[in-house]
């Protein structure tokens, strides 16, 4: 890997490039990425540290953050192995109907979420084609938290795998080959060659995968059912407090998912050492 | 079906993943997409059908597609950038702004959108700037946009990133070498290696714009032939209790995304084979 | 356990007043709108006390709220509520024709048309009402701005919507040509149409755009007091509509889960003394001759159309109006 060039390298017309370059990248990234996140802080502390605190730990929210962190959990779990499977699949292999599956991936991105969540009511609601068989179990999908983890999942499908796929594609399969013609097994070029090889990879996918699950508010709002400490999400009860015009508290249990993005540097921190001294 | 790797040697594992992702698809995608066409197919499916030639849903539709693609662009273009910076470059406060790319993931679209309208409203920080110079933004398209940037922004960033991390340099430094300039050798050299992700960001934050509704109809307006979108449209059916209104217009949607979204992994695949050629 | 050791234990426990360690608990969930978190709160906590009195058994009401259209559309797919308590009949008569889950003469199992407390539609102006709104014709004229939600995404903005038409018709005396052209006249001073009540509200509060804010009279009154006292104004027009938010049992339900005795009764409290003073409390106006004297200075006498009597009913009204293709399509649609 090329080192990260100190800013002061080279000629003057390289150092001038590199700086109008920073510096429009970062005009940008403060426009749309950081006065959002200092609005939220903002209104978060608006009423101060006692109100912060209240509103990330009254009753309705903890039950809300619970129930977040089990559906991000399962979305991330089974998207975690359908997109390692699904990247391995499609960037190591031409067969036909590939780019049909690719694109049947990418699919729940372009699924608006109203439409996303009203899919999962039409297949598992009361009037649904399984209800009668639903109801027979006595197992109720929509309205209980197992709906809230399908959708979420469904919303999630395409992080993982789309983070690997081009990266993998990119990568090619030499090094792969490699240690297959040297007499590796194949799970073990996944675990010695493949898997160091995509960790960077892999990670931005659960990050945005879980990120995403974490904040998705749209197609959950529809198959919630909005029941007060039962099924509601945290981006759910945002949206109560918001509707309550108790914006500091809205926007203080939203600055906890702000922080998620926050807390992913410290993962990659983490991961990054991790790197240096064993993997690579 | 029969595999057939690139170089003409089997890697393992073909059957597996191949069971797992068509297995996974089918019961979570396919499965519950079908149900629009189940319900669209279980009533007047002709009415259902012209209620989408209307000069409404035609307006929302064009709305919808040219500010998702601008979006896109201008995502790819700055995304980039981000993506560059922060991989080649050392600078303070590249871990933060590293950091906050997912924001826009993590952040509730609601929340996004209130954010982003207390900024752009004609009160907010960035909007009485803006009004300085005569620019409405929020209640506006220029609003939309700036939504929609936002929620595409990570997909971006986050595809180009691990590919410039992983770059092999040797090719880069020979250009340089030879005598091409930076920027001759960005184009000659990065680019092609890029493009697949690039392409990927680019599907991915389109097709999420189409979409996008929690964010947008903070920060639109709403109003009738002027700022609505799509998706806000099938919200109005759906209080109607129209559903075979709602589903014909995602259906819509879900046709044409499908169809450039394919269109866009073709290109893909193709631009991906030539930049393993790069190598 | 033998069944002989479980009934000797059921007996010590019914002897020694722990009753209740083994009484029946009764789960009720009341589907609700938006606007009525804190008051279903309210009388909640003071239904369950009152329960506790009459019963052996223990009940719990959970309450969930979202917009109107969304909740009936949630308990047509299924979800478990035993009472709706919605923003209008239309979306109750839904569940009902759509689902059969609800008796289709509901409204008349209750008095009041099924409504035990209501509103109507009001503006909220800026201190001191700068632009010297009075009435709804004040509201077309060019250069006011006006706030109110999408009535097609909103059941709050529909009651603005019909309010703003009936005085056209009535007090005008416009005919309907006339009137759709004063209903063009007026969203032509509507700059952001949000998809629910409150979020116009906060645009007219935050954001601090438009001169009015057309609200239901509830919202108007909680505004005042919850955000920035002293910074706005209610202006009454001089005729409304009585916005009538109904209540009903979903039958299905409570029939399914055995809840309808428990169910029917928390409905026939909303109409008992403290669940009305609660409402009144809550700005909805009461139903009860004493508590209406009571707050009779809160709540002015207005002149109040009624969508059955006067409009024919929400059916009709949302088949000409809000329908693809009705009356607000067509002030949107482009000039003709």
């Amino acid at each position: 890997m090329l080192a990260r060039l100190s800013l002061n390298d080279g000629t003057w017309g390289e150092r001038a490039l590199r700086y109008g370059l920073l510096s429009a990248g970062a005009c940008f990234a403060v426009l749309f990425l950081l006065l959002p996140l200092l609005v939220v802080f903002i209104e978060a502390f608006s009423q101060g540290l006692a109100l912060y605190i209240v509103s990330i730990s009254d009753e309705e929210a903890l039950s809300a953050i619970r129930l977040t962190l089990v559906a991000a959990f399962f979305a991330v779990f089974f998207n975690l192995i359908f997109g390692v499977a699904a990247a391995w699949l499609i960037a190591r292999f031409t067969f036909r109907g590939r780019k049909l599956l690719l694109t049947l991936i990418d699919t729940p991105l372009a699924v608006s979420p109203v439409i996303a969540g009203l899919i999962f009511v039409l297949l598992y609601g009361a009037r649904g084609p399984l209800a009668p068989a639903l109801d027979a179990l006595g197992i109720k999908v929509i309205f209980t938290i197992g709906g809230i983890v399908v959708t979420t999942m469904f919303v999630t499908i395409p992080y993982i795998a789309r983070e690997l796929i081009p990266f993998m594609m990119e990568q090619g399969s030499v090094e792969e080959e490699a240690a297959l013609t040297l007499g590796a097994k194949g799970h073990q070029v996944f675990r010695f060659v493949t898997l160091p090889n995509i960790k960077w990879a892999l990670l931005y996918g659960v990050i945005l995968c879980n990120s995403r699950a974490m904040g998705e508010f749209g197609a959950v709002s529809v198959v919630s059912g909005h029941i007060r400490g039962e099924t509601n999400t945290v981006p759910l009860h945002i949206e109560i407090l918001y509707n309550e015009y108790k914006f500091a508290a809205a926007f203080a249990v939203s600055s906890l998912l702000a922080l998620l993005a926050l807390g992913t540097l410290l993962l990659k921190a983490v991961l990054e050492r991790g790197g240096h001294n064993g993997l690579k | 079906m029969n595999a057939r790797h690139k170089q003409g040697r089997i890697l393992p594992g073909f059957n597996i993943t191949f069971g797992i992702t068509v297995l996974y698809l089918s019961l979570m995608v396919i499965l519950p997409l079908s149900m629009i066409v189940l319900h669209l197919a279980s009533g007047d499916t002709q009415a259902a059908l012209t209620s989408l030639i209307s000069p409404r849903v035609l307006h929302a539709l064009r709305l919808s597609f040219s500010l998702s693609l601008v979006a896109a662009f201008t995502n790819v273009i700055f995304g980039l950038l981000l993506a560059w910076i922060l991989v080649r470059y050392r600078f303070p406060g590249r871990r933060l702004i590293d950091g906050v790319v997912d924001l826009p993931f993590a952040l509730p679209t609601a929340v996004a959108g209130i954010a982003l309208t207390t900024l752009y409203a004609p009160n907010g920080w960035l909007g009485s700037l803006l009004s300085l110079w005569g620019i409405k933004a929020a209640f506006t398209p220029l609003g939309i946009y700036v939504a929609l940037i936002f929620v595409g922004l990570p997909f971006v960033v986050r595809s180009v990133q691990p590919v410039l991390e992983d770059f092999d340099s040797e090719v880069e430094e020979a250009s340089l070498s030879l005598g091409a300039g930076r920027v001759r050798t960005f184009f000659a050299v990065i680019l092609p290696v890029l493009w697949p992700s690039l392409l990927a960001g680019f599907s991915m934050a389109f097709a999420r714009g189409l979409g996008e509704y929690g964010s947008v109809v903070f920060i639109s307006g709403n109003m009738p032939m002027k700022t609505e979108i799509v998706p806000l449209l099938i919200m109005n059916r759906l209080e109607q209790f129209d559903y075979m209104g709602a589903t014909s217009l995602g259906l819509l949607m879900l046709v044409v995304s499908f169809a450039l979204m394919f269109v866009a992994n073709v290109l893909q695949a193709r631009l991906g084979e030539r930049a393993a050629g790069v190598r | 356990m033998t069944l002989r050791n479980r009934l000797l234990l059921l007996l010590v426990a019914v002897l020694t007043g722990q009753a209740e360690a083994l009484a029946e608990r009764i789960k009720l969930l009341n589907a609700s709108y938006d606007p009525t978190r804190e008051l279903y709160q309210e009388i909640n906590s003071t239904f369950v006390a009152e329960w506790k009195k009459g019963h052996s058994s223990h009940i719990d009401v959970l309450q969930s709220h979202g917009g109107s259209g969304k909740q009936a559309r949630s308990v047509l797919e299924g979800l478990e509520a035993d009472v709706v308590t919605l923003a209008l009949a239309y979306d109750i008569d839904q569940i009902a024709k759509r689902g059969g889950l609800i008796a289709l003469n509901w409204q008349s199992r209750l008095p009041n048309n099924s409504s035990p407390y209501f509103s109507t539609i009001v503006f909220l102006v800026r201190k001191g009402n700068p632009k010297g709104i009075k009435d709804w014709e004040d509201l077309v004229k060019p250069g006011i701005s006006v706030i109110t939600p999408n009535p097609k995404t909103s059941g709050g903005a529909r009651w603005n919507y019909i309010a703003a038409w009936g005085y056209a018709e009535r007090k005008l005396g416009l005919s309907e040509s006339q009137a759709e052209g004063f209903m063009k006249k007026l969203f032509a001073n509507v700059p952001v149409l949000d998809t629910g009540a409150r979020g116009s509200t906060t645009t007219f509060v935050q954001r601090e755009i438009g001169d009015v804010l057309l609200a239901w009279e509830s919202e108007a009154l909680l505004a005042k007091e919850e955000l920035q006292a002293g910074a706005y104004e209610i202006v009454t027009p001089s005729m409304s509509i009585m916005a009538e938010p109904p209540v009903a049992v979903v039958d299905k339900v409570v029939d399914k889960k055995g809840t309808r005795l428990a169910a029917e009764s928390y409905l026939r409290y909303l109409y008992g003394e403290t669940a009305q003073e609660s409402a009144a409390r809550h700005h909805f106006r009461p139903r009860s001759e004493s508590l209406t004297v009571k707050y009779a200075e809160k709540f002015p006498l207005i002149e109040m159309l009624e969508i059955d009597r006067d409009f024919g009913g929400w059916d009709k009204v949302q088949a000409k109006h809000f329908a693809d293709g009705g009356v607000f399509d067509r002030i949107y649609a482009p000039s003709s």
